[in-house]
């Protein structure tokens, strides 16, 4: 699913915009524990977190996540957007809460990154 | 690159260090990633590496990542000064952790590190003394050759 599709349906803000409009997801990784996120993030995938710390964005990028989303209306801390910036991943936030947006992408057909 | 090149290269790590934290696995996935070495290998590699760097930023007090391709296997070595790990078996359970609240803050404290590490490297091997340090040695088998 196109990225701009999925900003659309959770009404998110792009706080960094690493090539949105070119962004395919594939599928969904929902966590607060960056182990968890390194060992079931898949590539392509979209993070949706609650974690507004910079680790967020290493772990994207180290995992070939290209985006985060970040649900509940968390702010990014000012160091996660710079990291961001740099690394080229697209951060977005949601006033949504992750249940809801997480409801939300499932109801779109998104799957979660660790069911295959 | 040919079969029989050697490449190696070294990071400082400093316990504590959040801010920096990553820095040096990233730059240990770009080098591969501009070796050619297949997507694959270059993201578990990277993600072992992130894996045992937060541990020398989170447990211990300072530690080194070495890295060497030769014979088409990868290896990344990490050493540490620190508390060394008093039971290995318990270490590498899913959701053993001693991590203090505050580093759970920032999103770390799973206890999923080591198991992400031993799941993700081709063979993963760990050393420790207590009061002194740890080593680990993470190889990857470039190729699908054997090590
Ligand atoms: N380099 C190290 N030096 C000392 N102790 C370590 C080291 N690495 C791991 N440990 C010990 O082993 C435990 C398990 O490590 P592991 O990486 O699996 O989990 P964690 O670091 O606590 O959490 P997570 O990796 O999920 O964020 C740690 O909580 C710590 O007690
Ligand atoms: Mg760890």
């Amino acid at each position: 699913m196109q990225l701009s599709k999925i900003i659309d349906l959770v009404n998110g803000t792009i706080v960094v915009d690493g090539g949105v409009a070119a962004i395919d997801i594939t599928s969904v990784c929902s966590a607060d524990l960056l182990s968890n996120v390194l060992r079931h993030g898949k590539k392509g995938a979209l993070l949706v977190t609650c974690l507004n710390q910079p680790h967020v964005i290493r772990s994207a990028e180290l995992a070939d996540i290209p985006a985060v989303l970040l649900a509940l209306g968390a702010i990014p801390v000012k160091d996660m957007v710079a990291l961001a910036e740099e690394k080229k991943i697209v951060l977005l936030t949601t006033s949504l809460p992750m249940y809801t947006t997480c409801g939300i992408l499932y109801g779109a057909g998104l799957r979660s990154c660790v069911e295959d | 690159m040919a079969a029989n090149d050697t490449l190696e290269g070294c990071f400082e790590l400093m316990g504590g260090d959040f801010s920096n934290a990553g820095a040096a696995s990233s730059e240990l996935k770009s080098i591969l990633t501009k070796l050619g070495i297949s997507a694959d290998i270059v993201r578990r590699a990277a993600v072992t590496a992130f894996e045992a760097e937060m541990n020398v930023i989170i447990h211990a007090v300072a530690g080194t990542m070495h890295y060497m391709i030769i014979d088409n296997t990868l290896t990344i070595t990490l050493n540490d000064m620190g508390p060394g790990i008093e039971s290995i078996e318990l270490a590498m359970q899913e959701g053993y952790s001693t991590a203090p609240d505050w580093v759970r803050e920032m999103g770390w404290g799973a206890g999923m590190g080591l198991p992400n590490i031993k799941k993700y490297a081709d063979i993963f091997k760990i050393d420790t003394v207590v009061g002194e340090g740890t080593t680990l040695e993470i190889y990857f088998r470039l190729k699908g050759e054997k090590c």
